[in-house]
């Protein structure tokens, strides 16, 4: 397709614009996370003196008494976890719904997109008496079973789309060729779906990671509280001052491991690997 | 290599339509059979289900004399190439065409050497490494093909493997098939729509007309002695003539003239009342060009109308017409769609029927003016215009 000149500097504008609109909050954390405390409500967007104190605080008293590296690591191994389990079980669901017949397969994807429309807010309480009443208040399972249950239709969606696309002939070659359905599957379609996969995934992830609701209801300590529920319980240096300096620096810090994340998995993410399969 | 037997091989698909019906067929070892027809005559189907991937709904499926109908695909030592190639995309050549050797746990110098040997055969070695994404059509189906035949199976399945390259390709792979299958005298069964691959590749042909078979024999016996309609108008290109004709006191009465039927070749009377007249273009001549001797002999003379006449440098084709109150006809009516893509014999009207005829090079018809044609009535087909069904003899 053959661009204009004019409408090409309108979308470099239009782009540029977006860009601005949602990276300045970002910048302003940063500047703010670099500030010392006395500076920080200067109004200034570039530091007037750098300082790496509040992100020194963030880690200050090691393992034992740090605010923050317990709930990092909960956050990475919950968020972790959950897609694994999500990307797992969905691709099986969503290989099934897009290949086979089966009598309540309307039903399946009906009921995952109501569930994924559900409120979040509304089963904190009911969660919050049950969990209590299992035992597993404030663990990693408390917050992994609702997490599954908002990220599987997500997944589940996401797969099914992409499974659609990969030819069944595909499957069939595979399986004259000697191949059992697993091996199909594992060999021949999940290879094909991986963009889907990791697209799946990185919505999965980014869900668990940025869940708040959840966090600060399910979990009272440091043994399951995650990052977004940690924040809100950071102190000032004294009674008087506010954390925002490392509460902007703590946000900076959650923030990496997304941009990781993403990084990585954007790689795979090409859309075209099915070309070249079956002559259109 | 082995030998393919169906039984009353019968499909229903769950919504009750029955795309195969009663389908027998004995496919021997190392034969080269031809499964023809229209689009939608279950000769896919067919194939699909010897290949095991679709379920066989009654009748028997037996690969080497034992029943194979509950097997899995895999289990059934069978090789087949799709329509679309259906080349695995994330994998090169060297991959796509040992996948089946390296699920059978075969060993990687084993493989390696089984590859290269396909390659060799198929003059893809330098694009061995190569992803099928950047492989021509021609070369992708040279792919599909190496992947069946590095695997040694016991029959190969085609179907309609060459209808998605451009003609020349086609032609080209046409004969390599041909080839191949004649190297290798592996059983197979292959699957096309196009009656000239049908001809000119097999052994013997089977036609398929709405599930059911409607011949099986070579091509030359379908060529001279097609067993009904349907298959006298499918076979051959340009297709046979049809015309109305009637059998009263001993002659045949063509709307071209009358005919002895003693000089039909392999007609044999008694037949009465109306019956459906076919003659091969090729069976027309100038009148001109054919022996005085030849024309006292045989055939019948007359004069055409001539509507558009072609020459292709070998062949002449003059297109003309004959009143004649047109034949009816579910099998041919089967066939129109098919052939008038093919022949270009659109501009059918009420009480005409169009006439091709394949004529000498050197003859002088022309365009719009009338002609002296004769046609050879030894080669005369006839048929019940109820049935469909060949009349008269053998």
């Amino acid at each position: 397709m053959k661009v204009g000149a004019r409408e090409y500097s309108l979308w470099t504008i239009a782009i540029a614009l977006v860009l601005i609109f949602a990276l300045v909050p970002v910048l302003w954390l940063l500047s703010i996370s670099l500030k010392p405390a006395s500076e920080v409500a200067d109004g200034r967007i570039i530091p007037s003196t750098f300082s790496l104190e509040n992100y020194k605080s963030l880690f200050e008293g090691g393992w034992s008494a740090s605010p923050f590296l317990h709930p990092l690591v909960n956050s990475i191994a919950i968020a972790l976890i959950t897609t694994v389990i999500a990307i797992v079980l969905a691709s099986f669901t969503a290989y099934a719904i897009a290949r086979l017949e089966f009598p309540g397969k309307r039903i399946i994807l009906a009921g995952a997109l109501a569930i994924a429309m559900f409120p979040p807010i509304s089963t904190v309480g009911p969660l919050f008496d049950m969990w209590r009443a299992f035992g597993i208040y404030d663990t990693y399972l408390g917050l992994i079973i609702p997490y599954l249950t908002f990220s599987l239709p997500l997944a589940v969606y996401v797969l099914v789309a992409f499974f659609r696309e990969i030819p069944w002939d595909l499957e069939q070659a595979a399986q004259v060729d000697g191949a059992t359905p697993w091996q199909a599957f594992r060999k021949v379609i999940l290879p094909l779906a991986a963009p889907g996969v990791f697209t799946a995934a990185i919505l999965v992830f980014i869900f668990c990671w940025n869940d708040f609701v959840y966090a600060i209801s399910l979990t009272s300590s440091d043994n399951s509280r995650t990052v977004p529920a940690a924040l809100a319980f950071f102190t000032g240096e004294s009674t008087f001052t506010e954390p925002t300096g490392s509460i902007a620096a703590a946000a900076i810090v959650v923030t990496i491991p997304i941009i990781v994340f993403v990084l990585i998995f954007q790689r795979r993410i090409v859309s075209g690997l099915t070309a070249g399969a079956v002559k259109g | 290599m082995s030998e393919i037997v169906l039984e009353g091989v019968t499909k229903v698909f769950d919504d009750g339509y029955e795309a195969v019906k009663d389908l027998n067929l004995d496919v021997a070892d190392g034969e080269f059979v031809i499964l023809v027809g229209p689009s939608g005559c279950g000769k896919s189907t067919a194939l699909r289900m010897i290949a095991g991937l679709e379920d066989i709904s009654s009748g028997e499926l037996k690969i080497d004399g034992e029943v194979v109908n509950d097997r899995s695909p895999k289990d059934r030592d069978i090789a087949m190439v799709f329509q679309n190639y259906a080349l695995y995309p994330h994998m090169t050549v060297r991959e796509n065409m040992g996948f089946a050797l390296s699920l059978a746990k075969v060993d990687k110098a084993e493989i390696d050497r089984k590859v290269e040997e396909a390659a060799e055969k198929l003059d893809l070695v330098q694009h061995l490494d190569r992803k099928p994404a950047n492989l021509s059509g021609g070369q992708r189906q040279r792919v599909a093909m190496g992947r069946a035949i590095v695997r040694d199976p016991k029959a190969f399945l085609m179907d309609e493997p060459l209808s998605n390259l451009d003609a020349k390709l086609r032609v080209q792979m046409r004969t390599e098939v041909a080839r191949l299958q004649s190297d290798l005298g592996t059983t197979m069964i292959y699957v096309t729509h196009d009656q000239t691959e049908a001809m000119t590749l097999g052994d013997r042909v089977a036609v398929m007309r709405a599930g059911i078979l409607q011949q099986v024999g070579s091509p030359e016996e379908l060529y001279a002695r097609p067993r009904n309609l349907f298959v006298a108008g499918f076979i051959g290109s340009p297709a046979m003539n049809f015309m109305a004709a009637e059998i009263i006191d001993g002659k045949i009465r063509l709307p071209i003239g009358e005919v002895d039927p003693a000089h039909v070749d392999g007609l044999e009377l008694p037949i009465q009342g109306k019956v459906v007249a076919g003659i091969r273009p090729e069976n027309f001549e100038d009148s001109a060009i054919v022996p005085d001797a030849t024309k006292a002999e045989r055939g019948v003379l007359f004069e055409a109308d001539i509507d558009l006449v072609e020459s292709l440098g070998s062949d002449l084709y003059a297109y003309f017409h004959i009143e004649s109150e047109g034949v009816q006809s579910d099998q041919l009516a089967d066939l129109v769609g098919e052939r008038l893509a093919e022949t270009g014999a659109a501009g059918r009207r009420e009480g005409h029927e169009q006439i091709v005829a394949r004529l000498e090079p050197t003859s002088k018809v022309r365009r719009h003016q009338k002609a002296q044609l004769w046609a050879d009535t030894a080669k005369l087909h006839l048929f019940d215009p109820e049935s469909g069904e060949r009349l008269g003899g053998r």
